[in-house]
């Protein structure tokens, strides 16, 4: 059946869906890049290098580093105990890890800082203790944590089920703890799937805006995150800066692209 | 190393998958775990190993009490039918495993897993991976991996269920001739009667859950204590409501004292052998004869011969109750 | 279809920058290879391990969720009911909910023809097709609003100009919801038996009947969720439709950006309720999510 000649319903289809993705994802694209270059690199460059454009990246990179770090820990101690043990509750837990998808981002800030804003409880504890959450670093991370909750235990989960539990047995079998089994079978066998778990995860993070938008308060140069940064520049009509800092944001998101591809499990989607 | 199993019972649910078990197991033995699947045999020698907690009843390895042992503290090598080869590992890790979790020394863990791979004759292979290799390949290796922490028993499920036949009966006789070498305490699981017989020493028939018979494979298969055993361990036949092994059936063409009258309703060459199938006053039975036999009656389809079981099952001395052998 | 059957749909997910959506990832372990071994037999480890998995869930996500409903609901039903109907929420809401229709339709249209296209057709740029299509799941969502409103702003260079108009949040809300009924159709798509569509071809069905009745029946559950996903995506966007929509209250406002503005505005109750009905209408998603994939793991 695939090889019918190329008929007319099928140039048909072929039209209608080529054009779609032409106007939503390639033109869009290209005319980001060529507006971000159309006057050269140097000003793309002085705009990436302005004191609030470098700062804006590393508070990027602190959160979203920190993010990835707690969810691949929590990913992987989460796929492990749903895969591997039977408890009570194991379904309802199950069904809440997928809760961040189907949450709005904006209603995730706004539930954080209900709870650890300064004047909660929670928060004011904390703030007695020198520590804030709320427009603050420790906000933003639980936010970008939240949106990005299940990515590693989804990619971690199938795989984890996949290979079974022979091998973990077999260690045991010849003498490996508890310890010594996760970290030399379980751990090299998933290593694919988690990496491309954390690849999913970093790009959620790094682009995370509504939650931190929130939490963050936007305090230029300090809790701004290239996401946000990207909205101050193009409400202050700095152009420039605003195509300059989408254009790097839109450069990690088709390296994530790519090295997503060549991670993705059993990933013959060709 | 002998290993004791005293009164184990195991559900998993509602199914009873061990009712009450106990069977004793002789140092340096290489005994068979024999039943149908879903008898409780596999789930026997998971509970030895360590990798099932029985719900109550006792398991001693060596005369220590095992049964609240974690598995890695057992001292048994396990073989799975599957191989559960560690497949981000190349053989040589796969054999070196235990001993490296062990600190051993890298030169000693060098020597031992050439030796093994000898022993396995898989040399060549130390740096393949398990994916590279065929069937019988990693189960070789999987046992190469059990015996290299010098387990005090060595336990086997299925180890050539997943293999076709030829690498079968290969990898069988082979195992066999290891356990001589090595002689370890050796316990394996099967399903086929044929392998247990031509391997073990002594055969544990289970089903349903409980121990049916214990014995030696000729005594199994001499002496059967149960109908169940007897069609499990061979080819029977039912004659006048008896059991009787094909084989012990004698033919004739003219009346014998206690040979009864019947007709060849089909005979079947099997090379050497002719399967003679028989009406028996309406009855349905079949036996088992050598082609001399076949040619000197001139079996032929429609034939009235004259047939006398030589020796039907008669309740013999095995009961299924374990037999004690330490 | 063959046995990973309730996976074909987290392959989806699991193929993909996609979240390995509700549908896929869910009900991992689904029991199928439940096997007593050490589980059980470790106390220590997956008390912990659990401890820790339920912690961290409640103090991201559990506690936060449930003070959210708490506060939207501190002065009582009516005035739930009065924030929830005040003019510029109600309309916000509305203009949500059916956006997000609109868009599920037309992604249920689109991206199962997408899904087509890429399995069944063998085009020349495939692969590429096949890798951009994920772009929505890198791509941070402000960062689509401005490639938006460049193509299709005041500015535009096709002289298409969509910004402040709702047709504007409808084009943000298909772009950040494009890939997944794509990407739940694919994989199901991809392991169709062909064998099925051959004996009915041999049997005299035509090109359309085999596909009414032999490929869509088959591929009618991951269409199901990915449309599903894509609804519930559209209804909790905020990022990418901030620039485009202008945000004009009863026009072009979507609930994500009333309940940031009246965060802003320090309005918290009104923010809380809005919020307290795009959770509970997320919850309905789920619900159905979890019924899609019963409804999967019955037929199979």
């Amino acid at each position: 059946m695939t090889r019918n000649r190329t008929s007319a319903p099928r140039w048909g289809l072929r039209v209608v869906v080529l054009a779609y993705l032409m106007f939503l994802l390639v033109l869009p694209v290209v005319v980001i890049l060529y507006r971000t270059f159309q006057h050269g690199l140097s000003p793309v460059f002085d705009a990436l290098t302005t004191s609030d454009a470098q700062h804006a990246y590393k508070i990027t990179a602190i959160v979203a580093v920190s993010a990835v770090v707690l969810n691949t820990v929590f990913g992987v101690a989460a796929a492990i105990l749903l895969v591997r043990h039977r408890f009570p509750g194991r379904r309802i837990l199950d069904a809440v890890i997928d809760l961040p998808i189907a949450v709005s981002p904006v209603v995730v800030g706004l539930a954080l800082t209900l709870v650890y804003g300064r004047n909660t409880a929670v928060g004011s504890w904390f703030g007695r203790h020198g520590i804030n959450i709320i427009f603050s670093l420790p906000g933003m991370v639980i936010a970008t944590s939240f949106v990005a909750l299940p990515l590693v235990v989804r990619a971690v989960g199938p795989v984890l089920e996949e290979i079974g539990e022979e091998q973990e047995q077999a260690a045991a079998t010849l003498g490996a703890s508890a310890f010594q089994r996760f970290t030399r079978i379980t751990l090299p066998s998933i290593r694919g799937a988690l990496a491309y778990g954390v690849v999913l995860s970093l790009a959620r993070s790094l682009g995370e805006f509504g939650a931190v938008a929130v939490v963050s308060g936007r305090l230029l140069g300090k809790t701004e995150t290239v996401p946000l940064y990207v909205l101050d520049l193009y409400n202050n009509f700095n152009q420039t800066g605003a195509y300059a800092a989408s254009t790097s944001l839109v450069l990690v998101a088709v390296a994530a692209l790519v090295a997503s591809r060549f991670l993705r499990p059993r990933g013959a989607m060709t | 190393m002998s290993i004791k199993v005293a009164g184990v019972s195991k559900n998993f649910g509602d199914f009873a998958a061990l009712t009450d078990v106990s069977v004793d197991i002789p140092s340096g033995s290489l005994t068979a775990l024999l039943g149908p699947s879903g008898g409780g045999k596999s789930t026997l020698l998971r509970v030895i190993a360590g990798l099932e907690q029985p719900d109550s009843g006792v398991v001693q390895i060596d005369g220590v009490d095992a049964t609240v042992l974690p598995p890695q503290r057992r001292g048994v090598g396990f073989v799975f039918q599957h191989y559960a080869a560690f497949k981000h590992m190349t053989v040589e890790r796969n054999v070196a495993f235990g001993l490296s979790i062990r600190h051993k020394p890298k030169a000693e863990i060098r020597e031992r897993v050439r030796e093994l791979l000898e022993l396995v004759h898989l040399e060549q292979f130390a740096h393949r991976y398990p994916s590279q290799l065929s069937g019988g390949q990693r189960q070789r290796m999987a046992l190469a991996r059990a015996l290299a922490v010098e387990p005090k028993v060595l336990l086997l499920d299925e180890p050539f269920g997943a293999l076709d036949a030829q690498v079968r009966k290969e990898l069988r006789a082979w195992l066999r001739r290891l356990h001589d070498k090595v002689h370890v305490t050796t316990v394996f699981v099967t399903h086929d009667q044929e392998e247990a017989m031509e391997v073990a020493d002594e055969i544990v028939v289970m089903a349903d859950g409980v121990v049916k018979q214990v014995g030696s494979p000729d005594e199994l298969y001499e002496r059967p204590s149960s109908d169940f055993v007897m069609s499990f361990l061979g080819p029977v036949t039912r004659i006048g409501g008896e059991l009787v092994r094909p084989h012990d059936i004698e033919l004739f063409d003219e009346p014998e004292a206690g040979a009864r009258p019947a007709t060849v309703s089909r005979v079947t060459r099997l090379g050497f052998e002719v399967r003679v199938d028989l009406d028996i006053d309406g009855e349905e039975a079949w036996a088992q004869v050598t082609r001399g036999t076949a040619e000197h009656l001139a079996l032929e389809q429609g034939k009235q011969i004259f047939i006398r079981p030589q020796h039907t099952r008669t309740s013999v001395a095995a009961s299924s109750a374990p037999r004690s052998t330490s | 279809m063959s046995p990973p059957a309730s996976n074909d749909l987290s392959a989806g997910g699991g193929g993909t920058l996609a979240v390995p959506p509700l549908t896929g990832g869910p009900r991992i372990g689904g029991g199928r290879t439940a096997r007593r071994g050490l589980s059980g037999r470790f106390v220590v480890g997956p008390t912990l391990t659990g401890g820790f998995v339920v912690l961290f869930l409640s103090v991201v996500v559990l506690i936060p969720l449930a003070v959210l409903v708490y506060k939207s609901t501190g002065s009582g039903w009516a005035g739930f009911w009065h924030q929830v109907h005040s003019p510029f929420a109600w309309s916000a809401l509305k203009l949500t909910v059916v956006m997000s229709l609109l868009v599920a339709l037309i992604n249920l249209v689109m991206g199962t023809a997408i899904a087509w296209l890429l399995v069944r057709d063998r085009m020349p740029g495939r692969q590429f097709l096949d890798t951009i299509i994920d772009l929505p799941f890198a791509l941070p969502t402000i960062v689509a609003g401005v490639t938006l409103i460049l193509l299709f702003g005041p500015t535009s260079p096709i002289g298409i100009n969509l910004a402040y108009a709702r047709s504007g949040v409808l084009l943000a809300l298909l772009f950040v919801s494009l890939p997944f009924v794509v990407r739940t159709v694919q994989p199901v798509l991809l392991e169709l038996d062909r064998d099925m569509e051959e004996a009915a071809a041999s049997l005299g069905a035509s090109q359309f009947t085999i596909f009414r009745r032999i490929i869509l029946p088959t591929i009618a559950p991951a269409m199901a969720a990915g449309t599903t996903l894509a609804f519930a995506r559209a209804l909790s966007e905020f990022g990418s439709t901030v620039l485009i929509s202008g945000n004009l209250p009863g026009k072009t406002q979507v609930a994500a950006v009333f309940i940031y503005g009246k965060i802003q505005e320090d309005s918290v109750t009104g923010a809380a309720a809005v919020s307290t009905v795009l959770l509970a209408v997320s919850l309905v998603v789920l619900v159905l999510l979890n019924v899609i994939q019963l409804w999967v793991a019955r037929r199979d």
